[in-house]
């Protein structure tokens, strides 16, 4: 079959090659990786300080609730004990973030405003004191009524509104309209190694922070704000992190503070390591949505009016919402042309712990909201997935509903023509519906619902494409206005200063190869300096698949600048000339701050503009097998095809694409949380469930390139993209084995049942729901 | 972090008799892969004192006389699925040994552990239950058995005195009796069961139908139980069509499951029906 | 508190704890071997498997009095004395194995067991080896990859 390639320079990345014009050599072996593998790598519950004591979060067991008093037993001897209380709070109560809406500790006489909120502190020199201090601890309160449906709450954190063209023309001109909606509930990251932070008391009155995060800045910001500490006295330093996945974005700033606030209290390090079930009890989660779907389309099959709507549930405080939000309106249309779209999109607050950054940030919610729309429509026209997405997928120049022209850097069609090739989909959905026509007991259950067919297993393949606006939305890297540098020490030691964090996606390995490949010196020559913001600018969070664009992007320029200035110096190439120089010259540092790439500028107030430099595109054929006696889903094997602009390094490129899509699997089949008065009953790994290796599918993934011209290297990030596209190819693989569509995630067997005998009572709750206590 | 209870280690029954007699009432720890969970205190009051049986070999070992299969109360799944007694005996025991946690667990996890343990959703529990095995117990007042049928009284309560050790598990091996096993967990590995059921019987010459009919579940209820009525059901008929409709109707309107954080009532129910449905046909052969 | 006498790495070392002290925390407070993690605490996620006689066991189930006399050995013993990575170690640095790494000292406990009781190189059996370690991080996929290479004994570069 001939690839018809529609992006000049796209080009696919065959597994184990290097492409054509990219740094010489094999791929460097991960910077860490040795210390990873013989157990040296230190992580936060690693390190040792001596004459630590040990912290503890009071936290609320009401969703909502006037917080009345804590009450210390007398009994209990508190001088061995450091209790700490909003009161000691010697900044803001106040968590930064976006609005300045979370306390970092509920006053007395204070709102409790979740289940697991933040009360009061305690720290003691070892864990059984510390044990016995809180049973003698005891805290009132008064409830209040709470809201858990984000549908019924009136506290609103954000709303956004994107509309193009004439919406209800449109409708009333269409062939066909079909209507859907579909929810999502929360997910967890599930980082192994949980949130952990160690506050060490400075003797210039701050503190310095070690722990497990993503984002050193962020926690810095956090800890001058609440602690009144100026940009030296607060100090975070990254400590070997094992998973983030936008877990730990905004989380560690929570606990940063409370273990600063202990530290400053007993004069003494603290460590505050939480485990599994505080950590999941706690922390962020990815949000639940609701997405409305009212979609008109023509006969063939091409989208001509798209009406939709997106609610979001923030949880009890504001945090990240409003970016989450933004991301999911825009991504909500899916990566296709229609020249009528109106998007509202809203978040608002219920008494539940608030959600914050997981992994696509809002687009996998609305991506598979978008994705199983779409395939339904197909179905309703009697046309192929693959056919109605051939028809209506973005090319070059087309305008996406904020009015944004796409002018390079377009790879929806190679994506989806590569993962469709490689996973023989035409061929295998063909075979898979002339199996089904000879078996009965495919789609609903007929007869009794308690009786078998003859057969017990059933096979679907289905097929998803989505797109991924990489970097910061709109404005937002212009705001975040970030600073990497590469410096030439005196000794003549080439080093990365950068915030961006190593978290197991590679950075300590790719950001030492793009800058040694701009200088043209050997891998090993260029070393990265810790994430320590005593030593490192700001350049910006490790988040939004940001690092090898943006970052990268900063490196090489810095690069480039030091070569031009040695060897402008030298006479000489810089690899030869360098240490020399270094030597009579003493240390230059190069700090390369953030320029907006060329486009047009994102409005805000309207909504319009580029919302992104640029698009990552990708594509995804999952095959499943579906128990037609429980319902039970085992995804065999998933085609991945990812186009990330340009492959710094392909195993780790690779590694990206293989775990963000076995998260989306889980997203899509087992991982759930249930929630009862506004408390998820999911809190242990027991209950909350992601796939073990007999889960997992064989994973097959096609890097493909389409750079992205306006930064050095072409790089687009690769991290979320793959998060966005497994889910709806998973429920597109079960409705082809079953013929029922679940609009619900997960696809658990319980809806999948449900669906089958048509007995909604088999489902249980929609995702998201509080069931009353 | 957890609590740390004293705990005496016996190297002999009659040590561990008398420690299990001392005050205060101890838990024993077999493989530890529940008891020590229960130490974090999130699943409620942690023991206050321990005997760690582990060292106790009596109660290790695999023997069978020409009757009946004798397993000791320590031995693990792994050294279930290694064992070419259980393997030939026990087939059903094994394959449920097989679906237990993953590796880890199956190295330390044990039989008696499991039983003792009455969790309603004890994976070798309905395998007891269908097999008529019984248990032996003992204390510092001597031995007895009971009956698997009697061991598991209500939600984690069992037949065992405060101060009994569960020894050894003893099951006649019956002419001709076939067991089937399934269990529909919550993933592939490292899972709870939402439904398990184990489905027993025996083929006499000369005897029309299945006799003996054994249907065990767990996760239907507060304990593992035997669903009575639909052996009845079962019982003197052959594996067609219209038994295995029956069956199905008459378990389904049996059990009455609960929701709870994996699964739902409806879900158990229907499932629980299906999947006796589908071993009836697939030893049926239609 | 009692002590406890056991080998780990093939040293034979002495504690002094309560006997109810998990394995987990002897070996990573006392015996200041951090390399076994803690990820859940209840048995659920592997990050503790270290090897018990020889058996993959997690170390945060283990009550340390059930140790007494056994043959311990974690991740800081594979490599050799001058840390050179094993072959199961190098094969995982060459298939990019470890991402963020906290899943990886469990994991190849795990896969060095499955290894020396003559594991292949199939996809199927590898997965249920290490189907009691949890990764977030790759998807499981380059992990098989590292452990089949290893398996088939055509390891190169070892570090």
């Amino acid at each position: 079959m001939t690839t018809r390639t529609a992006s000049p320079g796209a080009i696919v990345i065959q597994p184990g090659t290097i492409a054509p014009g990219r740094a010489r050599g094999v791929a460097p072996l991960r910077r860490e990786g040795p210390a990873k593998l013989t157990g040296a790598a230190r992580y936060t519950d690693d390190l040792v300080f001596p004459g630590a004591w040990y912290g503890l979060t009071v936290r609320s067991t009401d969703a909502h609730a006037r917080f009345v008093a804590l009450d210390l037993d007398p009994v209990f001897d508190w001088s061995t004990i450091v209790v700490a209380t909003s009161a000691d709070i010697p900044g803001d109560n106040i968590v930064s973030s976006i609005k300045s809406d979370q306390p970092i500790l509920v006053p007395v006489g204070g709102e409790i405003q979740h289940h697991a909120e933040p009360l009061a502190l305690l720290a003691a020199p070892d864990r059984a004191t510390l044990r016995a201090a809180r049973r003698h601890l005891r805290v009132r309160t008064d409830p209040l009524p709470p809201v858990f449906d984000p549908l019924v709450s009136e506290h609103e954190f954000a709303h956004y509104a994107i509309g193009v063209g004439d919406v209800d023309g449109a409708f009333a001109a269409a062939d066909l309209i079909l209507e859907g909606e579909y929810r999502v509930g929360h997910q967890e990251q599930l980082y192994i190694e949980n949130n952990a932070m160690i506050a060490v008391p400075r003797e210039d009155g701050g503190v310095a922070v070690h722990g497990s995060l993503q984002c050193p800045y962020y926690v810095h910001a956090a800890l001058k704000r609440g602690l009144a500490l100026d940009d030296e006295q607060a100090q975070v330093i990254q400590a070997e992190t094992g998973g983030g996945f936008g877990g730990k974005e905004d989380f560690p700033s929570v606990i940063g503070l409370h273990a600063a606030l202990l530290a400053r209290k007993a004069g003494r390090p603290v460590r505050m390591i939480y485990d599994r079930h505080e950590d999941i009890a706690a922390t962020t989660k990815r949000h639940p949505a609701i997405v409305r779907h009212r979609t008109g389309v023509t006969l063939d099959g091409r989208l001509v009016a798209q009406d939709i709507e997106v609610i979001m549930d923030g949880g009890a405080y504001c945090t990240l919402t409003p970016v989450v939000l933004s991301r999911g309106a825009l991504h909500s249309g899916g990566p296709y042309r229609c020249p009528n779209v109106r998007i509202r999109a809203r978040a608002t607050r219920t008494n539940t712990p608030p959600n914050g950054a997981f992994r696509g940030f809002g687009a996998p919610q609305v991506e598979f909201a978008a994705e199983t729309h779409l395939n339904r429509i197909a179905e309703a026209l009697e046309l192929s997935p693959l056919e109605i997405r051939r028809r209506n997928l973005y090319r070059p120049g087309d305008v996406t509903p904020t009015g944004q022209v796409l002018r390079d850097s377009v790879a929806a069609e190679e994506v989806l023509e590569r993962a469709v090739e490689a996973a023989e989909f035409e061929r295998l959905r063909t075979r898979l519906r002339s199996a089904r026509r000879g078996r009965d007991g495919s789609g609903a259950i007929p007869g009794s619902p308690l009786r078998t067919g003859t057969q017990r297993l059933a096979s679907g393949i289905g097929l998803a494409l989505a797109w991924h606006g990489a970097g910061f939305t709109g404005s937002g890297e212009v705001h975040l206005a970030s600073v990497a540098s590469v410096e030439l020490t005196a000794a003549g030691e080439i080093r990365i200063l950068t915030a961006s964090t190593e978290m197991g996606q590679g950075t300590r390995t790719i950001l030492p190869q793009l800058v040694a490949e701009a200088l043209d010196v050997p891998f090993d020559a260029v070393e990265i300096a810790p994430q320590d913001t005593a030593f490192v600018p700001d350049s910006g969070p490790t988040v939004a698949s940001r690092t090898s664009m943006v970052v990268g992007g900063l490196l090489i320029r810095a690069a480039q600048r030091l070569r031009a200035q040695v060897e402008a110096a030298t006479g000489g190439r810089f690899a030869e000339t360098y240490r020399d120089h270094a030597a009579s010259h003493g240390a230059i540092r190069i700090d390369q701050r953030f320029e907006p790439y060329p486009g047009v500028p994102f409005d805000d107030a309207t909504y319009t503009g580029d919302a992104y430099p640029a698009f990552g595109w990708a594509a995804c054929v999952a095959r499943v097998d579906v128990d037609l006696d429980t319902g039970e889903v085992h995804v065999r094997d998933v085609v991945a095809a990812d186009d990330i602009g340009r492959v710094i390094h392909p195993i780790l490129a690779e590694g990206q694409v293989e775990g963000g899509t076995l998260q989306a699997v889980g997203y899509a089949t087992i991982e759930e949380i249930k929630l009862r008065d506004g408390r998820y009953l999911n809190d242990r790994l027991a209950t909350y469930i992601i796939p073990t290796a007999l889960d997992a599918p064989r994973i097959s993934t096609i890097l493909v390139e389409a750079p992205f011209g306006s930064v050095p290297h072409g790089a687009k990030g690769v991290g979320e993209l793959p998060m966005d596209v497994g889910a709806p190819a998973v429920v597109a693989a079960i409705a082809d084995a079953t013929g029922v569509w679940i609009g619900d995630l997960p696809a658990s067997p319980e809806r999948i049942l449900a669906a089958m005998a048509g007995l909604p009572a088999v489902a249980g709750l929609r995702p998201g729901a509080s069931e009353p206590a | 972090m957890p609590v740390e209870p004293p705990v005496s280690s016996p190297s002999s029954l009659v040590e561990a008799y008398a420690a299990m007699a001392e005050f205060p009432p101890a838990r024993p720890i077999a493989g530890g892969t529940d008891l020590m969970v229960a130490l974090t205190g999130e699943l409620g009051q942690p023991p206050e004192r321990i005997v760690d049986l582990w060292h106790l070999d009596a109660l290790r070992g695999i023997s069978a006389d020409g009757e009946a299969l004798t397993i000791g109360a320590l031995t693990t799944y792994t050294e279930v699925r290694r064992s070419a007694l259980c393997r030939e005996h026990l087939p059903g025991l094994v394959e449920a040994a097989a679906t237990i946690g993953a590796t880890q667990i199956q190295n330390r996890g044990t039989l008696g552990g499991n039983i003792a343990n009455a969790s309603p959703a004890g994976d070798t529990l309905p395998v007891w239950l269908a097999m008529d095995a019984t248990f032996s117990l003992g204390s510092i007042r001597g031995e007895r058995t009971v009956r698997a049928a009697d061991f598991w009284i209500d939600y984690r309560r069992t037949a065992l005195q405060p101060d009994e050790l569960l020894l050894r598990i003893r099951v006649p091996l019956a002419n001709g009796q076939e067991m089937r096993y399934r269990k529909v967990g919550t993933r592939r590995a490292q899972a709870i069961s939402k439904v398990v059921i184990a489905l027993a019987w025996r083929e006499i010459p000369g005897v029309d139908g299945w006799t003996d009919v054994r249907v065990a579940l767990g996760s239907v209820a507060a304990t593992p139980i035997r669903a009575r009525a639909t052996e009845v059901a079962m019982e003197g008929r052959w594996p067609i069509p219209e038994t295995a409709d029956l069956a199905a109707e008459t378990l389904a309107a049996e059990i009455h499951p609960i929701d709870d954080v994996r699964s739902t009532a409806e879900y158990r129910r229907i499932v629980s029906a299906r999947v006796l449905h589908r071993l009836i046909r697939e030893a049926g052969g239609w | 508190m009692t002590i406890f006498r056991l080998t780990v790495n093939e040293t034979a070392v002495e504690v002094d704890v309560p006997g109810m002290r998990r394995l987990l925390d002897v070996l990573r407070d006392e015996l200041a071997l951090t390399g076994t993690k803690e990820g859940c605490g209840e048995g659920e996620c592997g990050a503790c498997t270290v090897l018990l006689d020889g058996a993959p066991v997690v170390a945060c189930l283990v009550p340390i009095c059930q140790a007494e006399g056994a043959v311990v050995r974690t991740v800081e013993g594979l490599a050799g004395p001058a840390h050179q990575l094993d072959a199961l170690q190098a094969a995982f640095l060459e298939t990019g194995g470890a991402q963020c790494g906290i899943c990886t000292p469990g994991m190849l406990m795990s896969a060095q067991a499955y290894l020396d009781a003559g594991g292949g190189p199939d996809d199927g059996a590898i997965r249920d080896a290490i189907a009691g370690n949890l990764c977030r991080c790759t998807g499981y996929t380059k992990i098989i990859e590292a452990i089949a290479l290893a398996a088939s004994g055509r390891v190169v570069r070892a570090e």
